[in-house]
């Protein structure tokens, strides 16, 4: 009864003045639905892509070569053996070599990213065969002239028939199908578009290009770590490795560069940490103009009350008494604008997720008591001014007033 | 139970000063009911505030129920405007949103006291116990100034200050009011101090002190 008396007066007072309550409380509520949506939305686009980011290979390790201006290439099939039998705690190493190749098949002529790799590339990438089979290491050694689809040339090529057992024609030579990968959308690196082909028998009609150290050039290697604990070690395993095979002298550059899953994902995750924040800050700035809004509605108020004032001081209000009822009324007009802007805000949200399937906006409590909390502190902060003006009003000034 | 010696009161007017209260002196015994009269400029609205603890004379000593109150600070101020000194106004000055009881319980609140029952009981001793729920909007004059009295009385302050409680009423409204006023004054014993510049109200009081100019210009009784 105690602290329910003032909050009840103070509702009382807001309810007096319903439009201009309400027209007060859009500038919080549109503040507080704008912060709490963009951070829903932006934490959901935060997971998807980290979530695409891990189908990749949760233990993926990429190597490529860094060449700096008019170097020679120098990543090659030789540094993947090596790696291969040198480094502990790696699954499966998969050389990569890429190119454009014509394709021609079932009457359809495409141009398709052909990739010749082993079949480490399978598990590297955490790819799956959805029909027929991935070529083996037998099919590497003797040059088998078999192919791999991606879901989307697989598509292209024949359409809806089975692709599995089927020839088509690149480079001059006649290639069998043996299997098709299944689709991995819209991921990175997602291989739907390319055509997985032997290593050796790719090179078979690509230009051979050569290290300086006279070794096979490959574009890139693929590795998967035995478990995601041993991605720093085996890293730096590989560096110290590579940098040897290279001939690089200490303070030369690194002439390739590593990335593992975890570090993309952190880079990943931290860029759209920031774009959170931003997102964040933007919303805030419109929560701040709420915030003014309910100062400039408190003042207007205080000189529209200036004699109920007088007649409270001249009764034996304290000035203690008239700006906590101020105050009150202040922080309770915006922490409803709070209250309605998070469950605007969650609207918002769950219908940018309904609408984009790609992102399933996240909001989390921590977020919605921080929202709470920040209304209801701007209520107090702009509130606090327009409450002390009223406390110092002189009484007599006061009941003068009309 | 007041004692007012040699008050002065001086407003800044820009540059210059303008003092209003030239060392007003008078007593008040405990119980008395007396009424201050004096032509408009007279000071006896600017002596009222200070007997009522809304200003603060420039100089001289001002004792309420034996303590000196010329001194005292903003806050102490307010303690003793709320458990002192009831005021009745010329135009009333209820708050026009809430119900008469409403109204009456405000008195009550800033004094301490949380008992409605006492609001009521005050409502009831004006007159008006039907009247409760009602607004002033919904009320006459005289039942707004009967409102007020209640107000003022319920916490039972040892000094009631009434500023021209007639002002604004026809004359059976008045003498109504001023009814009231009386037999309250008497049943509850307390000081009664009002500003009229009306004879005939100023003859319900035992005493008169006539101001002009910012001084006491006599004292009599009628």
């Amino acid at each position: 009864m105690r602290f329910l008396d003032p909050l009840l007066s103070a509702w009382r007072s807001v309810l007096a003045h319903k439009l201009r309550s309400f027209l007060t409380t859009l500038g919080i509520v549109i503040g507080v639905a704008a912060v709490i949506g963009l951070l829903a939305i932006g934490r959901g686009a935060q997971n998807e892509i980290i979530a695409s980011i891990e189908s990749l290979g949760a233990n993926l390790v990429q190597i490529t070569p860094r060449t700096g201006a008019g170097g020679a290439p120098t990543l090659s099939v030789e540094d993947a053996r090596a790696i291969e039998g040198q480094i502990a705690n790696v699954k499966t190493v998969a050389p990569v070599v890429r190119a454009t190749h014509q394709v021609v098949a079932n009457g359809q002529d495409i141009i398709a990213v052909s990739i010749g790799t082993t079949p480490g590339y399978l598990l590297a990438y955490n790819l799956e065969v959805a029909s027929g089979s991935f070529f083996s290491d037998y099919d590497v050694a003797r040059s088998a002239r078999v192919a791999v689809l991606g879901a989307n040339t697989a598509n292209d090529l024949f359409g809806d028939a089975n692709p599995v057992g089927q020839e088509i024609k690149m480079g001059g030579a006649v290639v069998r199908v043996i299997g098709v990968l299944k689709p991995k959308g819209a991921a990175i690196m997602s291989p739907d578009d390319n055509i997985i082909l032997p290593l050796a028998f790719m090179r078979q009609f690509t230009t051979q290009q050569r290290t300086p150290q006279g070794e096979h050039v490959v574009h890139s290697i693929a590795l998967s770590v035995a478990d995601a604990q041993y991605s720093p070690q085996v890293v730096a395993e590989i560096t110290d490795l590579l940098r040897e095979r290279h001939r690089l002298l200490p303070d030369a550059d690194d002439d390739f560069r590593i990335l593992s899953t975890d570090d993309i994902a952190a880079q990943a995750s931290e860029a759209m940490s920031i774009m959170t924040v931003f997102l964040g800050a933007i919303a805030a700035i419109s929560l701040l103009v709420g915030g003014i809004g309910v100062m400039n509605i408190m003042l207007v108020s205080v000189l529209e009350r200036t004699r109920e004032i007088g007649i409270r001081k001249a009764l034996g209000a304290r000035e203690r008494d008239i700006w906590s009822q101020f105050l009150l009324e202040a922080a309770l007009l915006s922490l409803n604008g709070g209250a309605i802007g998070i469950a605007l805000g969650y609207g918002i949200a769950a219908t940018v997720g309904y609408f984009v399937q790609e992102i399933t906006p996240i909001v989390t409590p921590e977020v919605v008591v921080l929202a709470a909390t920040v209304s209801i502190g701007i209520g107090l902060f702009f509130g606090f001014y327009p409450a002390w003006q009223a406390s110092r009003l002189n009484p007599i000034d006061a009941l003068r007033a009309d | 139970m007041i004692q007012l010696e040699v008050i002065t009161k001086t407003y800044p007017m820009g540059k210059r000063e303008l003092t209003v209260l030239h060392g007003v002196t008078f007593h008040i015994a405990p119980g008395e009911m007396v009424a201050i009269m004096g032509p408009s400029g007279s000071g006896k609205s600017t002596t009222l505030n200070v007997l009522g603890c809304l200003d603060q004379p420039t100089s001289g000593r001002y004792y309420l129920d034996g303590r000196d109150v010329s001194r005292l600070n903003r806050r102490e101020l307010a303690r003793v405007r709320a458990h002192k000194i009831g005021f009745i106004f010329q135009s009333y000055n209820l708050l026009p949103r809430m119900s008469a009881l409403d109204n009456v319980t405000l008195g009550l609140k800033y004094a301490g006291i949380r008992d409605r029952s006492l609001a009521r009981e005050a409502l009831a001793r004006v007159g008006l116990a039907d009247r409760e729920s009602h607004r002033p909007a919904e009320m006459s004059g005289g039942e707004q100034q009967r409102v007020a009295i209640a107000r003022a009385l319920a916490k039972k302050p040892p000094v009631i200050l009434a500023d021209e409680p007639t002002g604004n009423l026809d004359s059976r409204s008045s003498e109504e009011i001023m009814g009231i006023l009386t037999t309250l004054h008497k049943e509850q014993g307390n000081t009664l101090v009002m500003i009229t510049h009306e004879q005939e109200m100023a003859s319900y009081c035992q005493r008169v002190i006539h101001l002009k100019d910012g001084k006491v210009l006599r004292e009599e009784r009628p």
